[in-house]
């Protein structure tokens, strides 16, 4: 069976930082970082990058379109 | 192996190029974000950009114009449908729609939205209902729910004082003049992209002049609220959706 891999690339200087992309993410791939942008926001980053399936659920849910998603299948 | 993936020819999903790189000055996880994007992407698929008027209210979408790419007119507060109304009756091959939140629709706008809705002026109403009047600090809006505790009625809403909460969408149904009334909201993937499904329709009702349409979006401010972004949806799901139920009210 093709295998689904996906990655998510974050716009980190647009990120407010308001979690909802991880909470949206099924597979817990995205998490906020312990550092900071321009902004003083933490920003989301994928934690578990090997875990994404590409489903945009969290480039859906971002409330300022700081997220891109790629998606291959291996 | 990211880094393979990470390639202009795998890209799935991005913002639509009709959202401005301005970054918006709404509080982190506003669900106006959200339904800018899904407006944006609706007229990018539609190919209306350069044949899209929107009138803005006032609220915090007061800025949308410098977030979404299409032509705006900046109404007084409520008098959006009354200025859509006079730019498709210039323009009847533009696509024009007005993008409201509780407090400028159904407080100071009422007036004008129910005699637009009556008239059956062929606009797309999108209705942003968060229960609040999100700009100004939180005050009581006509959508508050009752015992909901907002900045002007701290003890909850009492309806003995304040009255009853208002289901402004149900209330525009009964007019001849609407042609499409459906109440979506944003906080899950799956209800995004039902809520862009219904923009489309009624933007698409616009263009075929059945009359006027309304998108409610039931969303959440959670800076209003005084809650982390998760947990307004959260709360939402649990208080606003049993009162402001989800689904098509009126279609025809």
């Amino acid at each position: 069976m093709a295998k689904v891999k996906g990655a998510v690339e974050v716009d980190v200087n647009r990120c407010k930082g308001c979690e909802l992309c991880v909470f949206a993410c099924p597979s817990k791939v995205l998490a906020l970082s312990q550092s900071v942008n321009d902004k003083g926001y933490a920003y989301a980053y994928m934690k578990q990058p090997e875990l994404c399936i590409g489903c945009a659920s969290c480039a859906y849910m971002c409330p300022d379109g700081c997220i891109k998603v790629y998606k291959i299948k291996q | 192996m990211n880094d393979n993936i990470i390639a202009p020819e795998n890209l799935v999903y991005q913002k639509s190029a009709l959202v401005k790189d301005n970054v918006m000055h709404y509080c982190p996880g506003c669900n106006h974000g959200t339904v800018h994007r899904m407006i944006a992407e609706v007229i990018e698929e539609m190919g209306m950009q350069d044949n899209t008027l929107c009138a803005c209210p006032v609220g915090c979408a007061v800025f949308l114009y410098k977030y979404i790419d299409v032509d705006t007119v900046e109404c007084a507060h409520g008098r959006a449908p009354a200025i859509a109304t006079a730019m498709k009756r210039l323009h009847p091959d533009k696509l024009v729609f007005t993008y409201q939140g509780d407090g400028d629709l159904s407080a100071i706008g009422a007036g004008e939205t129910l005699h637009a809705c009556n008239r059956g002026e062929n606009i797309a109403i999108i209705f942003i209902n968060n229960a609040i009047y999100g700009m100004t600090g939180g005050q009581m809006s006509p959508s508050t729910l009752e015992g909901m505790k907002t900045s002007t009625c701290p003890y909850g809403r009492d309806l003995k004082l304040n009255g009853y909460p208002m289901k402004i969408a149900n209330v525009l149904a009964e007019l001849e003049g609407t042609c499409y009334i459906t109440r979506q909201s944003v906080h899950t993937a799956a209800a995004v992209r039902k809520t862009k499904k219904a923009i489309r329709k009624a933007f698409e009702n616009s263009m075929a002049g059945k009359g006027t349409s309304i998108v409610e979006i039931v969303a959440a401010c959670n800076a209003g609220w005084k809650m982390s972004p998760h947990e307004a949806h959260l709360w939402m799901e649990e208080n606003m959706f049993p009162f402001y139920q989800l689904g098509d009210i009126k279609d025809r």
